[in-house]
This record gives C-alpha cells, sequence and structure tokens, in this order.
C-alpha cells in the first residue's frame, strides 16, 4: 500500500514537473536505489544526470557500463531497472520480453583522418566513398575518386591506413548501419553490426583506442564519437549527406538529422537515424536507447526509473550539451512523453 | 620420562600426517582446477564446435555479422608472436643470466638482479602503452622502412619482412612480448646457473678452459633441464599475455604471412569481443577459443617436456 502510494507521488510529482519537490523527497524514501546497465557510450553523461538527480531527489542512480549487449540481457533477465543500448530492438522482441524503448540523446560518429596538408573539416567525402575506402577499394589518398570532389584540397600520394574498432561496439553498429545504407556493395559485404569482418585495417580497442591509433598512424582514416574529436582535436572529413549537401559534424546537425528522422512512424523509436533526410543534417547521427520493462516486478522501482528519464528528458538535456552529446529536440521529447505515460507501468 | 617420549612420537606422527595431507591437498586443488577449467570452457564452446566442426580450427572467417567463425587467425597469430618473443627473450635472457652470476664485477650484481626483478611486476597494461605511443611509431620510422628496404626484394623470406610501415603488427607485438618475458627467464636463469657447484667450472677453468668454454660445456649443460624451465615459463605467458598484445598486434583476423602486418591473438580477440558478443553462437565461439589456446599451451608445453626428455636421455642424464 505504502508502495503503491509513494508510485502515485511519484507519478503525480513527474507530471507536475518542478512545482511538487516535496513529493519527489518523499518517494525517495521508499525507493532509494534505481538499477541500470549498458552502453558505454552513454556512460559520462548517464553519471552526470544520476549525481544532479540524487541531490535534488535523493534518488541513486547505479549505472554499470558493461556495454549494450549485456544491457539488453541484463533487462531481459529482470536483474536491472532499465537498460541502454545503441542499437535499438524492433517491437516484435520487445513485446516477446514485455520492454518497452525509447531513445534518452544524441551522439554523431565522425570519420577523422591524420593526413598533413588538410585542415580541420576540408576534406570532403561521400557515403559511398567512405565504404570503398573502408572496403580497400579506394587504396590511395590521391585517387581520383577523392580528388575529383576534393578541389584544391593538397591530398597526398600515399597508402590510407584504415582504423576500426577491434572490440564489439554501438559506434561500429551506426557506422556500419550508415555504410549499408549508402552502399550497396558495403551491404552485400562486410554488412551491419556492431563486430563486423572488416576487410583491411587495424583495429583499435575503444574509442580511446581508435583515436590513438589515427593520431600515430600517418595516412589514416577512422571512426570515433563526437565527443572525442573535440577532446583530443583531431582532424576530421565533412559528410555529403542525403540531401546532397557537405555538413560538418557539430550539436546543429546531429539536432537537425534527428529533428528529420521520421519517427512518428517508428514503433516503438525503432529507428535508426543515419542518412537523414534534412538539408542540414549530419548523416552518421546516433541515438541511445533506453529499455525498461513493462510489467516489472517491483512497479515502484519501475516508477523510480521512469521518473529518473522524466526528469532526464525535462531539465537533463542541458547537461548534456556540455559534456558534448546533443539533447534531442523538442517534438521528440514529446513523443516519448506521451508514449512511456501508457506503456509503462 | 619414558611415558612422556611416545606422546610426542604420536603428536608428531599425527601432525606430519596432517601437514602430507594438506600438501597433496594443494597439489591435488591445482589438477582438479585444471581440470574444471578445461571442461568448463570445452562445455561452453561446444555450440561452435557442433556447428563448424573441424573447420573451426581452420577456417579463417571471424564474421559475426554472418555468424561464421574459424580460430585459425588468432591460433596462427598467437603462435607466431609467441615465437618471435622466445627468439628475442632467450638470448638476452640467458646473456644477462651469466654475466650476473659469472662475468659481472660483484657490486654490480646486486643492482641488475633488482632491475630484472623489478621489470617481471610491470603491469602488462604499462608495456601495452609503452609499445603503442613509443614503439610503434619509433617501429614505423625506422624499423619497418628498413625491413621493406633491405630484406624484403629477397626471394623467399622477402614476403614475411614486407608490408605497410605502420609499426602494428606481429613484429611490433613479438618484440614487446620478448621484452615482457626477459624477467622471467632471467631470474630463473640466474638462481639456477647460482646453483652450479664452483668446482666443476673451477675443474675446467685448471684444465685450461676459456670463459666461453666453461659457460657452454659447464654451466649451460649442468644447469640444462632447469634453463629449459625457465623458458617454458616464459613461453606460457606470453601465450596468454593479452593487454600489451591488444594495444600493438591490430586486432584484425587477417592471415597474413608477413610479420609487419596485422593479426590477433586469441586472449586478445577474447579480451575485445567478449562484452558485446550477444549472439549464442558468438560467445560459444569466443569460449571455443579460450579453449583453444588451453590446448595449445598444453601442447606446446607437453612437447617441451618430450624435448627434454629426450635431452636428457642423450646425455645420460635423468634429473
Amino acid at each position: 500500500m505504502t508502495f503503491a502510494a509513494a508510485g502515485a507521488a511519484l507519478f503525480l510529482s513527474a507530471c507536475g514537473g518542478q512545482t511538487s519537490n516535496q513529493a519527489n523527497q518523499a518517494a525517495a524514501t521508499t525507493a532509494v536505489e534505481i538499477t541500470g546497465a549498458g552502453s558505454t557510450f552513454v556512460y559520462p553523461v548517464l553519471s552526470a544526470w544520476a549525481g544532479d538527480y540524487q541531490k535534488q531527489s535523493g534518488v541513486k542512480v547505479n549505472y554499470q557500463s558493461i556495454g549494450s549487449g549485456g544491457g539488453i540481457s541484463q533487462v531481459k533477465a529482470g536483474t536491472v531497472d532499465f537498460g541502454a543500448s545503441d542499437q535499438p530492438l524492433d517491437s516484435a522482441e520487445l513485446a516477446k520480453n514485455n520492454l518497452a524503448q525509447f531513445p534518452i540523446v544524441i551522439g554523431g560518429i565522425v570519420p577523422v583522418i591524420n593526413v598533413t596538408g588538410i585542415e580541420h573539416g576540408k576534406l570532403r567525402l561521400t557515403g559511398a566513398l567512405l565504404a570503398d575506402i573502408f572496403a580497400g577499394k579506394v587504396k590511395r589518398w590521391d585517387d581520383p575518386s577523392i580528388v575529383t570532389i576534393n578541389p584544391g584540397v593538397k591530398l597526398p600520394s600515399a597508402p590510407i591506413a584504415i582504423v576500426h574498432r577491434s572490440d564489439g561496439s554501438g559506434t561500429t553498429f551506426n557506422f556500419t548501419h550508415y555504410l549499408s545504407q549508402v552502399s550497396p556493395t558495403w551491404k552485400a559485404g562486410p554488412g551491419e553490426g556492431k563486430t563486423v569482418s572488416w576487410p583491411t585495417g587495424v583495429g583499435g580497442k575503444g574509442n580511446e583506442g581508435v583515436a590513438a591509433y589515427v593520431k600515430q598512424l600517418p595516412n589514416s582514416i577512422g571512426y570515433v564519437e563526437y565527443a572525442y574529436v573535440l577532446q583530443n582535436g583531431m582532424n576530421y572529413a565533412s559528410l555529403q549527406n542525403a540531401a546532397g549537401n557537405f555538413v560538418l559534424p557539430s550539436a546543429e546537425t546531429f539536432s537537425n538529422a534527428a529533428a528529420t528522422a521520421d519517427w512518428a512512424k517508428a514503433q516503438d523509436f525503432n529507428l535508426v537515424m543515419t542518412n537523414a533526410p534534412g538539408a542540414n543534417a549530419y548523416p552518421i547521427t546516433a541515438s541511445v536507447f533506453v529499455l525498461m520493462p513493462t510489467n516489472a516486478k517491483d512497479p515502484s522501482r519501475s516508477k523510480a526509473a521512469l521518473d529518473f528519464f522524466r526528469y532526464v528528458l525535462d531539465s537533463g538535456q542541458a547537461q548534456a550539451k556540455k559534456l558534448d552529446y546533443v539533447p534531442l529536440p523538442p517534438e521528440l521529447v514529446k513523443q516519448i512523453e506521451a508514449y512511456i505515460g501508457p506503456k509503462i507501468k | 620420562m619414558t611415558a612422556f617420549v611416545p606422546v610426542v612420537k604420536s603428536r608428531s606422527a599425527v601432525a606430519d600426517r596432517v601437514f602430507n595431507l594438506v600438501t597433496a591437498g594443494a597439489a591435488w586443488l591445482v589438477l582438479i582446477l585444471l581440470g574444471a577449467t578445461a571442461a568448463s570452457m570445452a562445455w561452453g564452446g561446444r555450440l561452435a564446435f557442433e556447428t563448424f566442426g573441424l573447420g573451426f580450427i581452420t577456417s579463417t572467417d571471424w564474421d559475426a555479422v554472418a555468424g561464421k567463425f574459424g580460430a585459425l587467425v588468432p591460433v596462427y597469430g598467437t603462435i607466431v608472436t609467441s615465437l618471435i618473443a622466445l627468439i628475442i627473450a632467450v638470448p638476452v635472457s640467458l646473456g644477462i643470466a651469466l654475466f650476473l652470476t659469472d662475468i659481472a664485477p660483484r657490486w654490480i650484481r646486486g643492482p641488475i638482479g633488482i632491475a630484472v626483478e623489478l621489470l617481471a611486476a610491470i603491469p602488462s597494461i604499462i608495456y601495452g602503452m609503452w609499445g603503442l605511443f613509443v614503439f610503434a611509431p619509433f617501429m614505423a620510422l625506422h624499423v619497418d622502412p628498413w625491413l621493406n628496404d633491405t630484406l624484403g626484394p629477397l626471394p623467399i623470406i622477402g614476403a614475411v619482412f614486407t608490408g605497410p610501415p605502420i609499426g602494428i603488427g606481429m613484429l611490433t607485438a613479438g618484440i614487446v612480448l620478448g621484452i615482457m618475458v626477459i624477467p622471467f627467464i632471467a631470474a630463473v636463469a640466474r638462481d639456477v646457473f647460482n646453483a652450479v657447484p664452483p668446482p666443476l667450472k673451477e675443474s675446467a677453468v685448471a684444465l685450461g678452459s676459456t670463459r666461453w668454454e666453461v659457460l657452454s660445456r659447464v654451466t649451460l649443460p649442468y644447469a640444462r633441464s632447469a634453463v629449459i624451465g625457465a623458458i617454458f615459463l616464459g613461453l606460457g605467458r606470453a601465450l596468454g599475455e593479452t593487454m600489451a598484445v591488444t594495444f600493438v598486434l591490430g586486432n584484425a583476423h587477417d592471415l597474413s604471412i608477413s610479420l609487419l602486418m596485422p593479426s590477433n591473438s586469441i586472449a586478445a580477440a577474447i579480451a575485445n569481443e567478449f562484452t558485446e558478443a550477444d549472439a549464442e553462437l558468438y560467445r560459444s565461439s569466443l569460449i571455443a577459443l579460450a579453449f583453444l589456446l588451453f590446448v595449445v599451451t598444453f601442447i606446446v608445453l607437453s612437447a617441451a617436456k618430450l624435448l627434454l626428455l629426450r635431452i636428457n636421455r642423450a646425455h645420460g642424464k635423468t634429473h
């Protein structure tokens, strides 16, 4: 009974937004800790949110960044209150495991290069060309296919060194998903996945491993999350998007991709928004998804977790910006709030 | 007085029995743990063995998207990097040990001996980071181009030393591994050489032997089996090393004869891929890889034991 009351209080406080902080605090004494596991990509921002949220509400959010695959299996097994994954599940799988799913934050994946003589962001690449480079078909920087779209850029006469991830990763999933969208040969060849069979190149462990290899190897190209580009001051390429424009990675272009992706039609937000249609949309934009049980064993914990995510969607997005993640566009937040209300009990 | 003695006797007899049991238990525990580990890895990898059969060992495919797994590349990479490590580490380690026991002035033995032991205490991640940030660029700038230019054009071994000068690959990994195992071999070898009875060496010197003859005809033959034991301790470490190798090997599932090309090792592949291995077959294949590492280590160590037995028989020694 007390659980139910506390749950109701939580729910109301969430709906009431910032006005009912007291109810929030009262609820906190019942469910003091919620646990989650999954994506390593979301860990920095999630722990920042958790810290702020604990100060405000007293609820401790315990998140283990064990990787998306681990997060999915933990939430399926019911050992955690929520899971976080870089790769969405389809509706059938969600329904089978009684799970609900929604995006929580956005990031971008950026092709980084180490070529002397090219200014930051000046190299232009198309999606198909990027796929051919990573497939080992375009082997040299002065290949005609690169030269023709880069007039005025001094390209070295040197072989391209490819760097990819060696560990299974949501970053690789989003990157190869994009390559599969824009290149039929890539789709038929290595395809998309968290680990793919790379035709060529060396593998670095984690974003930091890829960043380190690219910085070490002259004339190399790799792919890392946007935050690593900023933190390491790496050189990167602009990419041609679905609308035909060359765009640079930035909070604005990621946000644009999220806004123009067709979320309304995607059931359970099962959408990987690579190659989004907007004129100024960055083509390799990715989101992190939260997975929650729709019929949790302990509804009060589920409610507490949901309350945390309402806080995140509402006031946590500014914090995301500080850590070089990109907030969800407001229309998407509205769709998510409409979705989680009836779905998660 | 007379009644007192038997009491002591029986107490010491009980203590002796208990002591025997404890030591026997400790020894059996190792054997049981070993057996249980092998069995549980074989069980965990059964899906991979059932699905691919012998092809799991002979195939070079490693494609998580298509669900095709073969262990040849990591097995090959593990063995090749470990061999390179031994080729480098064995002569250097024996040199260190012989210098410390027979040649060095007494005052320098302590400091060098301690330095060798400290080298053994450095965590492998440090070797890996040093390999990536310091040694790989050095290889890329100086060693790889030189190998390409001088050894590359040679007829048969040329292919082994031709490749992109990226500084990351089997040769770099082998050298870093070699540096890592030097202290293990050197420390044991030094202790063994110290145990060679001085009269043997002195007699050899009295017969007019040079320093080299004393080393090669007296010290090394006397300590042979223990030295081979030390080498295989180092080899065991090289075969199973994970972090240092992951940093400098390149983690690519490509089979290449060239030592300058990136490859993969069993331990590195498991460490890299286990966290996101979400398909049943994928996870099973990684556990099967672990089982293969076990098998490879077992075969190598057994071969070493056999070799040792044959040498000892040939020389009429039994210890």
